[in-house]
């Protein structure tokens, strides 16, 4: 698929997140438009998956770390065919299995039930080995925020996916540089990322987040570095997408009103 | 010491663990090792030895060791995750929720070394909550060998059983109990000794001494039931309704606290089903002082002796 068909995708994605997001009251649209070119490129590009086979035992993995952005990857999912696209409109609603987090137990296609920051990238280190121990060529990929780079977890597994030359690993850190509370900046600032990735061993790239021709180049499977594991600092925008969202620190999991969602749909129509 | 068996015929039951889990290893290759850093605590180094590579030593991080579970068992391994159970379940209790539980993986938490088995390493080291804390969790069994082959029969079924389970091992010397070749049910107790007066229930390394105190009430005219209750979570509800019924009266005896544990475990059914008198002996609330487990057992009224004693107190009330 190539850049500009994912784009249409994505901005699909970002509709049907917003509207969702809107109905339900609820979510945590910030980081969900700012991961959402992350995850479109994924599914529809990067990733060896197959809806009507969720558990084939040779299936790239895709964690999804940061886990409050749980309505982006159910879109992307029922986009990919893995869930009725027309179960979205259940989003957050009693009894649906469309939750504020992911649940492997109930959504096929979900690897992991996260929520609790820090938790994906050990699960990613233990599906990568599962893989290398196999001598199989599935992939294994993490998402998780930046924020959440805070979390001592990862470099447990940081440091432990270095030892283990795990270079079917790839982690993507969308680094949209505004925690909940406020910018990483004024709270615990664990950027840049990339000296301290490659200090620990790891293969670094920089992308622009948003960029799809980027996204794709970079997660494709003649980018791995033999031996090493691989991360990429995607640099995106909370909001991304809609211009009063955009890298605004109050759009964590704010939810828009009426006339701001009017305005934000408009904003994502005429992007097209 | 008031324990009677010769040290001679007590078992380090961590030594049928990995014996087990050897053997279970040679015939499936998804068998994995994961530990902390504990190749030696654990006894895992013969099978480091033999499979070099389905040995994963994460280091010391315990957080990235249950989620590195987690992950192999979504790739079809079957991971036993094995450390100290204070540092296993402690630490990583959000792994072990979140990644484990909640995700439902075939992981195997391995808490070796539980309980006071540290002892005068102080509680830092003790492993106490356990119970509590992993029967709180959905989908995992929570089960705590008694002897060698109740530890060889637990590890067997684990390894079988598709889903998380939680492993209660020692390293305190127990003398034999079950007959060898013994096979594990989940969620069945194991009547060691019938008796009519009143009911004791034990696991782990507390059911040779609620043996012996069978055996001392019953020089003093009291018959003891000896409950073996290996499996805490799913709790047999039956054989705890049949001990109220048939007995009349229950003491419970746990390497942990009093809070959360085995006793809470079998007072919940007591309480719903057939109210009887209950006496629930473990450590009581507070963080131990300095000394061996077994130590530590007769110090908080676990002793063969103490215990019949308990046992006999519990008896008065009884309507």
């Amino acid at each position: 698929m190539t850049p500009s068909e994912l784009r249409v995708i994505a901005n699909h994605i970002r509709r049907r997140d917003l509207q969702a997001v809107f109905e339900a009251g609820a979510g945590h649209i910030g980081g969900e438009m700012s991961v959402t070119d992350i995850l479109t490129a994924l599914y529809f590009r990067v990733l060896n998956i197959d809806p009507a086979h969720p558990d084939a035992p040779d299936r790239d993995r895709l964690v999804l770390s940061k886990g409050h952005t749980a309505c982006a990857l159910y879109v992307t999912l029922a986009e990919k065919g893995f869930i009725p696209k027309d179960e979205i409109s259940t989003f957050l609603k009693p009894h649906s299995r469309l939750n504020g987090h992911p649940n492997r137990t109930k959504v096929p296609g979900v690897e992991a039930n996260t929520g609790p920051l820090g938790h994906g990238l050990p699960i990613g280190v233990g599906m990568a080995m599962a893989a290398k121990l196999d001598k199989a060529d599935w992939r294994t990929f993490v998402v998780t925020g930046d924020g959440e780079m805070q979390e001592g977890s990862n470099w447990e597994a940081i440091m432990a996916a270095a030892q283990f030359n795990l270079d079917n690993l790839t982690l993507i850190i969308d680094h949209n540089r505004l925690q909940q509370g406020a910018r990483l900046a004024d709270t615990n600032d664990v950027a840049p990322f990339a000296p301290k990735l490659e200090a620990f061993g790891w293969a670094v790239e920089e992308i622009d987040g948003h960029d799809m021709a980027a996204i794709s180049a970079v997660l494709d499977r003649g980018a791995i570095t033999p031996g090493k594991p691989k991360c990429i600092v995607a640099h995106t925008f909370k909001g991304k997408g809609i211009s009063f969202m955009t890298d605004d620190v109050a759009w964590h999991h704010k939810v828009p009103s009426a006339d701001q969602y009017k305005q934000a749909m408009r904003e994502l129509e005429e992007a097209l | 010491m008031t324990i009677s068996v010769p040290p001679a015929q007590l078992y380090d039951c961590r030594d049928a663990f990995v014996g087990t889990l050897e053997a279970l290893a040679q015939t499936n290759n998804d068998i994995i090792a994961v530990c902390n850093d504990s190749v030696g605590s654990s006894k895992l180094g013969g099978f480091r030895d033999r499979w070099p590579d389905r040995l994963v030593n994460v280091g010391i991080a315990e957080q990235n060791m249950v989620g590195v579970g987690a992950g192999l068992a979504n790739g079809g391994k079957i991971p036993f995750v094995c450390a100290a159970s204070c540092f296993l379940t402690g630490r990583a209790l959000e792994q072990i929720k979140a990644d484990v539980a909640y995700t439902n993986t075939n992981v195997k938490l391995c808490g070796i070394s539980s309980g006071m088995a540290y002892g005068e390493l102080g509680p830092t080291h003790h492993s106490i909550e356990d119970f509590a804390w992993i029967r709180a969790l959905p989908n995992v069994p929570v089960i705590a060998p008694a002897d060698r082959a109740e530890t060889i029969a637990a590890v067997k079924w684990s390894a079988q059983y598709e889903g998380p389970v939680f492993l209660r091992l020692s390293r305190v010397g127990v003398p034999d109990l079950l007959s060898e070749g013994h096979v594990f049910e989940l969620g069945k107790a194991n009547m060691l000794r019938d008796g009519t007066d009143l009911t004791i229930v034990a696991n782990g390394v507390l059911t040779h001494r609620a043996m012996a105190a069978a055996q001392v009430l019953a020089e003093r005219g009291i018959s003891a039931r000896v409950l073996n209750m290996a499996t805490v979570r799913p709790i047999d509800r039956d054989a705890v309704l049949a001990a109220a019924n048939e007995t009349g009266a229950i003491l419970t005896c746990e390497e942990h606290t009093v809070y959360g544990g085995l006793g809470s475990a079998v007072a919940e059914v007591v309480v719903e089903t057939r109210p009887v008198p209950m006496k629930l002996l473990g450590v009581p609330g507070i963080f131990a002082p300095t000394g061996s487990a077994n130590f530590l057992l007769d110090e908080f009224g676990m002793s063969p002796e103490g215990i019949a004693g308990s046992a006999a107190e519990l008896m008065k009330k009884k309507a």
